[in-house]
C-alpha cells in the first residue's frame, strides 16, 4: 500500500501542493485528475522521491521514504515502474536494451533467461519483433509501450504512469488503457495515474481525485462539468 | 566565496562518482566503452596534432640552435619539450576539446530528456552508471594516449631533422636517449593521470549540471571544455612544480 501524508511542495514560494493526503490500495489504481500545470507529474516525481518534498511523507508498505537511507529508497523502487510523460527511454539503445537495462543492472540472469524474459514483456506490450529498433524508429504509441515495458522489467508491484495518453491517436490511446486496465487486472499491478484524460479517468481508474490550487480532492463520479469548473 | 564553494561541489561530484561500489560485473562493460570512445577514439586526432607538434617543435628548435651548439642537442631538446610538456599538454586539450564537450552534451541532453530520472527510478545510481565510466576509462586512456603522442611527434621531429635539416636520424636519436631522464617521462605521466580525471570530471559535472533545454546544454559542453582546459594549465604548473621544481 502507498500513502501520501500531507505532502507539501514549494517552487520559488509558490504551493504547488499543499497537505495532499491519499492512499493507494494494493492491486488498486488511483488517478489523479487535473488540468495541465496543476502539479500532477511534481507530486508523481515527489511521491517516488525523485523530488524532495517540503513537507510530509509518503510511505510504501509503511516504510516512509523520507526516513530511509539512498541504499533502503533503491531497494523500495526495485518495486516501483514508471512511466514517464515523454518516455525517458535510453535513445542510444534499442528496445531489448532498453528493456533489460533494468534487469541486468539487478540481476545475475543469464542470456538465454534474459531472452526470454524480454520476449514474456513484449508479448505484453504487444511489441514483438521490435526488439532491435531504436526509440526514434518507433512511434509515440509504440514509445509509451516499450516505456511500460521498461517500468515492468523487475516486475514492480507498483507502476506510475505519467499522463499515458497525452499526445497519442484515438488508437493509441485504446491501446494503452487496454494495456493499463490488463495489468491492474491480469497482473495485479497497483499504482498511481496523473492525467488530464476524463476517459482514462473512468476507464482504469479504482478512484479518482482531483488536483486543482495544490489541493487534491476524491471525486465521487467523474463529471466533465466538474472538471471544466 | 563563490568560487570557493563552485570547487568544492567539484570535488564533491568527483568523490560521489568514484567513492560509491563500482559494481564491477556490470560496470567494467561500460568502462571499455569508455575506454573505446575516448582513447580510440581520439587516437586519429591525436595522432595528426602530435606529428604536427614534433614538425614544429623541431623547426623552431634547429631555428634557435643549429649553428651555435652541436647537432644532437636538437634530439634532445625537441625530446624533453615533448616528453615533458608538449606532449601531455596538447594530448589533454585535444582530449578536452574533443570528449569533454561531448560528455556534457550527452549527459545534460540525459538530464533534460529525463534518462537520468529514468536511472534513478530504476534504482540505478546515476553517478556509477554514468560518471563512474567515464572518468575510469578517460583515466586509463590518458596516459596511453600520450605515450602514442609522444612517440608520433618525436618520429616526425627526428624524420624532419633527418631529411631536411641535416641532422641524421641517429645523431637526432643519440641526443634523445642520451639526456633522457625516466623522471621526465614519468612525470609527464603522472600528469596525464590528472588531466584525465579533470577532463571526465568537468564533462561528466557540467552534463548533470543542465537544466533547462538545447541551449543550458550547448552550454554546459561549452563550459566542460573551457573548465577542463584551464584546469589542464593549472596542474601543469602545480605539477611541475612538485615533480621539476
Amino acid at each position: 500500500m502507498i500513502e501520501v501524508v500531507n505532502l507539501s511542495k514549494h517552487f520559488n514560494g509558490s504551493v504547488i501542493l499543499d497537505t495532499i493526503n491519499f492512499k493507494v490500495d494494493d492491486e488498486k489504481l488511483v488517478v489523479i485528475l487535473g488540468p495541465s500545470g496543476t502539479g500532477k507529474t511534481v507530486l508523481l516525481k515527489s511521491i517516488v522521491g525523485l523530488l524532495a518534498v517540503d513537507g510530509g511523507e509518503v510511505f510504501f508498505d509503511g516504510v516512509s521514504l523520507q526516513k530511509v537511507t539512498k541504499k533502503e529508497i533503491y531497494r523500495i523502487r526495485k518495486n516501483i515502474g514508471y512511466v514517464f510523460q515523454g518516455t525517458a527511454l535510453f535513445d542510444s539503445i534499442n528496445v531489448f536494451e532498453n528493456i533489460s537495462l533494468p534487469i541486468i543492472e539487478h540481476t545475475s540472469i543469464s542470456k538465454i533467461n534474459l531472452n526470454k524474459e524480454i520476449k514474456r514483456i513484449l508479448k505484453i506490450i504487444g511489441m514483438e519483433g521490435k526488439e532491435r529498433l531504436f526509440p526514434k524508429e518507433l512511434s509515440g504509441g509504440m514509445r509509451r509501450l516499450v516505456a511500460i515495458g521498461r517500468a515492468l522489467a523487475l516486475n514492480p508491484k507498483y507502476l506510475f504512469y505519467d499522463e499515458p495518453t497525452t499526445g497519442l491517436d484515438p488508437i493509441a490511446c485504446d491501446r494503452i488503457k487496454a494495456l493499463i486496465n490488463t495489468l491492474k487486472k491480469d497482473y495485479k499491478k497497483s499504482g498511481i495515474v496523473v492525467t488530464h484524460d476524463l476517459e482514462i479517468a473512468r476507464e482504469v481508474g479504482d478512484e479518482v481525485y482531483m488536483l486543482k490550487n495544490a489541493k487534491i480532492k476524491k471525486l465521487k463520479k467523474i463529471d466533465k462539468e466538474f472538471y471544466e469548473k | 566565496m563563490n568560487l570557493f564553494s563552485k570547487i568544492g561541489n567539484f570535488a564533491i561530484f568527483l568523490g560521489r562518482s568514484i567513492f560509491i561500489p563500482w559494481h564491477i560485473r556490470t560496470t567494467k562493460e561500460r568502462i571499455y566503452e569508455q575506454v573505446h570512445n575516448v582513447g580510440i577514439g581520439s587516437l586519429p586526432i591525436i595522432i595528426i596534432i602530435a606529428a604536427f607538434v614534433g614538425l614544429v617543435t623541431t623547426v623552431q628548435t634547429s631555428y634557435q640552435l643549429i649553428g651555435s651548439v652541436p647537432r644532437y642537442l636538437l634530439g634532445s631538446t625537441v625530446g624533453r619539450m615533448v616528453v615533458i610538456e608538449l606532449g601531455p599538454v596538447l594530448t589533454a586539450l585535444m582530449v578536452s576539446g574533443r570528449c569533454a564537450s561531448s560528455m556534457a552534451a550527452e549527459i545534460g541532453t540525459m538530464r533534460v530528456t529525463e534518462q537520468i530520472d529514468a536511472l534513478e527510478v530504476m534504482a540505478i545510481d546515476p553517478y556509477r552508471f554514468l560518471s563512474l565510466p567515464r572518468i575510469i576509462g578517460t583515466v586509463i586512456s590518458m596516459p596511453l594516449l600520450c605515450i602514442i603522442a609522444e612517440f608520433d611527434a618525436l618520429l616526425f621531429g627526428g624524420l624532419y631533422a633527418h631529411y631536411f635539416l641535416n641532422v641524421p636520424f641517429s645523431v637526432f636519436n643519440y641526443g634523445l636517449t642520451h639526456y633522457f631522464f625516466i623522471r621526465d617521462l614519468f612525470g609527464g605521466l603522472v600528469k596525464t593521470f590528472f588531466f584525465g580525471l579533470v577532463i571526465s570530471t568537468a564533462g561528466c559535472y557540467f552534463g548533470f549540471q543542465v537544466t533547462g533545454g538545447a541551449r543550458e546544454v550547448g552550454r554546459s559542453a561549452t563550459y566542460a571544455v573551457v573548465v577542463s582546459s584551464i584546469l589542464i594549465l593549472i596542474l601543469d604548473f602545480l605539477i611541475a612544480l612538485v615533480v621539476f621544481g
